[in-house]
């Protein structure tokens, strides 16, 4: 798209955020019951739900010995685009990542021999999915009560006219624009993942990875709020007699 | 009568120094029932022992689940809401068979592994202090097989959390012919007893696991391998149905589930049919019915 200016010059992005601001972040949590954990979140328009089973049982073929297996199942839905598609060719690279970057955070020692299941749907495809689902897969691992070393949150950045724009919206990452999602451990503040797709130079780096870093800790803030708003609405019957 | 009541006064003297002495010990760095999210810091004060879900690796101690914080003088533990069972001892439990193995059933209960139910554990025919044979082991089919439910007790738990459990006694066994309502583990409180008989006829095992079984009172006290056969009335059947439905309906809003708020359901549920209790409207209605009776109880 020629002359689409991704920032303009008074500093506001085509949603009308500036640079370093993310879009409004909504979730629920325990959503389906028949899982052990579940979460629906919402990042503007993207909407990814999650599901984690486990950990439970698993056959000896595929158990190892000292910890658990965790089997990540990204998928797009077919409708989550403006363009209706059966399979995203990168569904399974997707999988495999976001299996590595959930092995960082789980305390998968504590169950040696078993499966944790996570499987997460993308259902409205608006920039950011791969974050909205690492950080959709972390709130259901904690619905799952699943013991974690620490939170995941995660947060994709485009680098547009010399600025870094924060949680880029779909017509952000669709440019020509090079786009980095980036995931961290925000009470220890290490960096778990870094995913590009593009090609930009060197030296831009490290300035994107630091403006990812400081979104990253923004959603944890929200998120964790809301997780304990969760907790405190599920456990006020029990705690009342 | 006066020196009675200085003798009582004087107890409480005493148990108010002791409580006070209590709290003296530690300083309260941790309150209890504050909520945590995984990877914040309890506390970074030295000599708190790590319980459960609280992690070991760091120094300081951490929460590794989100949940309330539970205190008990220098153990720390965070209790999250798990829809998962986690076994104690003597926990009474509901669960399936789902393979018959060498020496042992394996039973699903909702845990993270397959619990074992030994045949060592189990009541035979024949006298309790019999020496289990190979006979025995080739007859497991024919006493307990693969979708039969049971009722039993947690007996051990080994280190790698699978339960062992046990049906050593009457009260537990085969459970016959009745209906199983699942619901998260953690809404399930722990009571002196968990299998109760009320006046409507129906049975209520509310298995710590999440499993619930509601039946029919059964006339005889077998227990064991032996399945009641004979047809359940229909007033018994429609009791066990409403029963059911306000099981779900207060477990789908997260309230605890005892006998005494069974019972209180049950009876508020009367102004609806059985059907009209699924939906939605009327299950927040009747929790909101049960719960004020409890209220009342309670002031």
């Amino acid at each position: 798209m020629a002359g689409l200016e991704l920032i303009s010059d008074q500093g506001l992005r085509n949603d009308g955020r500036r640079a370093d601001e993310l879009r409004g972040i909504n979730c629920r949590l325990g959503v389906l019951k028949q899982a052990d954990g579940s979460a629906y979140l919402e990042q503007g328009q993207t909407c990814v739900l999650a599901a984690v089973y486990g950990p439970h049982e698993v056959n000896r073929t595929r158990s190892i010995e000292d910890r658990a297996v965790i089997n990540c199942q990204y998928t797009t839905a077919a409708f989550s685009q403006t363009e209706r598609r059966a399979t995203d060719s990168r569904s399974q690279q997707l999988s495999l990542q976001l299996q590595r970057t959930l092995e960082a955070c789980v305390l998968t020692g504590l169950y040696p021999r078993s499966q944790i299941d996570v499987f997460v749907q993308t259902l409205q495809s608006d920039g950011a999915t791969y974050a909205a689902s690492v950080n959709a897969a972390a709130l259901a691992l904690v619905d799952a009560a699943v013991p974690l070393r620490d939170s995941v949150a995660a947060c994709s950045v485009t680098y547009a006219d010399g600025e870094p724009l924060l949680d880029s919206s779909y017509l952000e990452e669709s440019g020509r624009a090079p786009s980095l999602t980036v995931a961290i451990l925000p009470c220890t503040e290490r960096v778990v993942l870094v995913d590009s797709g593009s090609r930009f130079h060197m030296d831009h780096l490290d300035g994107l990875v630091d403006s990812a870093v400081r979104g990253c800790r923004a959603v944890h803030q929200v998120l964790d709020t809301k997780v304990r708003q969760h907790v405190a609405a599920t456990s006020q019957l029990i705690n009342r007699w | 009568m006066n020196s009675i009541n200085i003798t009582m006064l004087k107890y409480d003297d005493d148990m108010n120094n002791i409580n006070d002495k209590l709290e003296n010990i530690d300083e309260k760095m941790v309150d209890s029932r504050t909520v945590v999210t995984p990877g914040e810091v309890i506390t970074d004060e030295d000599g708190y022992m790590r319980g459960h879900g609280t992690s070991a690796e760091s120094e300081d101690v951490q929460a590794t689940v989100a949940g309330h914080v539970e205190r008990t003088n220098r153990l720390i533990c965070v209790r999250p809401i798990s829809r998962r069972y986690t076994g104690e001892v003597g926990d009474v439990i509901v669960g399936r068979v789902v393979e018959v193995g060498q020496k042992r059933w394996k039973i699903d209960t909702n845990s993270r592994t397959l619990s074992n139910l030994m045949l060592s554990a189990v009541n035979l025919p024949g006298g309790e202090l019999r020496r289990r044979s190979a006979e025995d082991e080739l007859m497991m089919r024919s006493y307990l097989e693969e979708g039969d439910l049971i009722s039993a007790e947690v007996q051990t738990i080994y280190t790698d959390g699978t339960l062992c459990l046990h049906t050593r006694s009457l009260k537990y066994g085969k459970l016959g012919q009745g209906l199983l309502v699942k619901v998260p583990a953690n809404l399930v409180t722990r009571r002196k007893t968990h299998t109760h008989n009320l006046t409507c006829g129906a049975t209520v095992i509310l298995g710590n696991n999440g499993f619930i079984w509601l039946g029919a009172t059964p006339t005889n006290e077998e227990g064991g391998f032996v399945q009641n056969i004979e047809p359940v009335s229909q007033t018994i059947r429609e009791a066990v149905c409403r029963l059911r439905n306000c099981v779900v309906a207060l477990a789908n809003q997260n309230s605890p589930l005892y006998d005494t708020i069974l019972i209180y359901s049950y009876e508020e549920s009367g102004r609806w049919s059985i059907k009209e209790l699924l939906q939605p409207a009327n299950q927040k209605t009747l929790l909101s019915l049960t719960m004020h009776r409890l209220d009342m109880e309670m002031s």
